[in-house]
């Protein structure tokens, strides 16, 4: 499967512009995004990356740094909401 | 020699504007790229307003009270079931074509779009975030309306700042649910609803969401009066004393509560208030037509004058810009595009302003006659005063959009320097 990690380094840095993020950084540990965030966040993954996102899948783990998302997308998902 | 363009379009004998113009029907503006099938509902859902909400709005307004048949007449026409997907039973329109149903119900009466919107936003949030089993259970009860969905996030401690609610939802250490204590305010339609998307905080931190049914033990509702607009919105305050509700009436995961899925829903009602303020203009922009057309002042028409030209002026292109502003949010939303929440941030804050000042505009126009009891257009000023204040107001629109500003344009110093 493509890595697609430099998509989501691409997506984090349109809308947290000028903040260039390591793949294991926390993103929202950081304090960069703000209340909509996950929204796009949510869209990003699906509308883009092509992996739905469920109510399981909403654990903030899954969403936490570009490494997480990937393993999400790649089927291998951090957490699994119970 | 030029034409004067003030006498170049009244076409009747007697130089009045053809009074089809003014017809209900009558398609406003270019249809912007709409596909037949939107077109095709925009005319029905015009036609639906029309004749069964335009004639009797005021009366609504002043009676502070929206009739239980109204509802019935807005269930059976199935625009209850606009944002349910087919397969639980609802029309799944797509997210234009919900728009200009908004659109043409703002147009008609604030308080019957804001039914639409909160009754979408607690189908719209079942549908992306509710389980299996509560997408079942509620979907095709919201979708033909026997089951009427109200949002209730707001509390007296906590309006714009949706983080500070107070309301707590407490593990239920009698079988396994949580228990729900606090109260929300401004809950419309909350007089009527069978179900509350509750959003609550939880013991262990973070927020959550609940669906309440009204006949919940502990869930008390208690009507609330004498709202400047949406009048006939049946707002309500809703007490939450120890009210318990089963583990499976959370919605989504705990902690997402206003993250995800309050927020999903209020995506919605600012795409819903949009479109419902586009039509509001739109409304504003058509009683101002007629009444500067019927009205002579100082030997002529109003419309000859060139101070309510410029009034004329400012609302067609308000109304024009605002829809296509939404026209282009729901489009983004139809593709599920990121861009779509700034979008409609954007067209909620153009539309609600220029409702505001479309409508500030009609009633001057209208002269006295705008502040009497008989025009629409007074309604019309109190219904667009709250639309700058709900689903975001008009201040936490400027906050989000300056700071989108920043991720939709490239700063000049940026591209200069490379
Ligand atoms: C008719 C009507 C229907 C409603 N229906 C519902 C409903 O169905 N469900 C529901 O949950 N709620 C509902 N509400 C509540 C509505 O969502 C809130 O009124 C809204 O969120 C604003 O909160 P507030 O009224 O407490 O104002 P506040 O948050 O106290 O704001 C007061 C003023 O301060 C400004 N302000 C606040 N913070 C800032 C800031 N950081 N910077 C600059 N200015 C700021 C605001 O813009 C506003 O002008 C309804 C309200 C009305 C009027």
């Amino acid at each position: 499967m493509d890595d697609v990690r430099p998509r989501v380094r691409e997506f984090l840095a349109r809308y947290i512009r000028g903040w260039e993020v390591a793949d294991d950084e926390d993103i929202f540990a950081a304090g960069h995004v703000n209340s909509l965030f996950i929204m796009q966040l949510v869209l990003f993954v699906e509308n883009e990356l092509g992996r739905e996102v469920r109510d399981e899948d909403l654990v903030l783990a899954n969403f936490s740094s570009v490494d997480a998302i990937a393993a999400l997308v790649a089927g291998r998902p951090e957490a699994v909401g119970g | 020699m030029t034409a004067d363009p003030r006498t170049s379009t009244p076409p009747t004998p007697d130089g009045a504007a053809d009074p089809r113009t003014y017809a209900s029907h009558a398609p406003v503006g270019a249809d912007d790229g709409l596909t037949e099938a939107q077109r095709t509902v925009r005319a029905e859902f015009a036609a639906f307003a029309d004749e069964h909400l335009v004639p009797h709005a005021d009366r609504w307004d002043r009676d502070e009270h929206l009739p239980r048949e109204v509802v019935d007449q807005v269930a059976k026409a199935g625009h209850l079931g606009a944002a349910v997907p087919a397969r639980y039973g609802g029309t799944g329109l797509d997210a234009v074509a919900l728009g200009l149903l908004h659109g043409e119900t703002g147009r008609a009466c604030s308080s019957v779009r804001s039914l639409l919107t909160v009754h979408s936003m607690v189908a719209h949030a079942l549908v992306r975030w509710g389980s299996a089993d509560q997408r079942r259970h509620w979907l095709p009860r919201l979708a033909d309306g026997t089951a009427l969905g109200a949002f209730a996030v707001t509390e007296p401690d906590a309006g714009s700042d949706l983080g500070s609610v107070a309301t707590s939802a407490r593990a239920d250490d009698r079988g396994g649910g949580y228990v729900l204590t606090g109260c929300k305010h401004w809950i419309t339609f909350g007089q009527y609803a069978d179900v509350f998307l509750v959003l609550a905080r939880l013991d262990a931190g973070g927020h959550a969401a609940f669906l309440v049914e009204r006949d919940r033990p502990g869930l008390d509702v208690e009507p609330m009066t004498g709202a400047l607009g949406t009048r006939a919105s049946m707002l309500a305050r809703v007490h939450l004393n120890g009210c318990r509700v089963p583990a499976d009436h959370l919605v989504g995961r705990p902690g997402f509560g206003l993250s995800a899925v309050v927020a999903t829903a209020l995506e919605l009602g600012r795409y819903s208030v949009a479109w419902g303020c586009a039509g509001l203009a739109e409304a504003c922009l058509r009683a101002c037509l007629a009444h500067a057309d019927r009205r002579h002042q100082f030997g002529g028409r109003l419309r000859g004058h060139q101070l309510v030209q410029r009034m004329l002026a400012d609302m067609a292109t308000g109304a024009t810009a605002a829809r296509l502003l939404c026209l282009r949010a729901g489009r983004l939303r139809e593709a599920g595009d990121p861009a779509s929440v700034h979008a409609t941030w954007m067209a909620k804050y153009f539309a609600s302003t220029a409702a505001s000042r479309a409508a500030g505009d009609a009633v001057q126009i209208h002269g006295a006659r705008g502040v009497g009891p008989d025009a629409p257009v007074q309604r019309y000023l109190r219904d667009a005063r709250v639309m700058e204040i709900i689903e975001g107001s008009t201040q936490l629109q400027q906050i989000v959009l300056a700071d989108a500003a920043y991720q939709l344009f490239p700063p000049e110093t940026e591209r200069t320097n490379g």
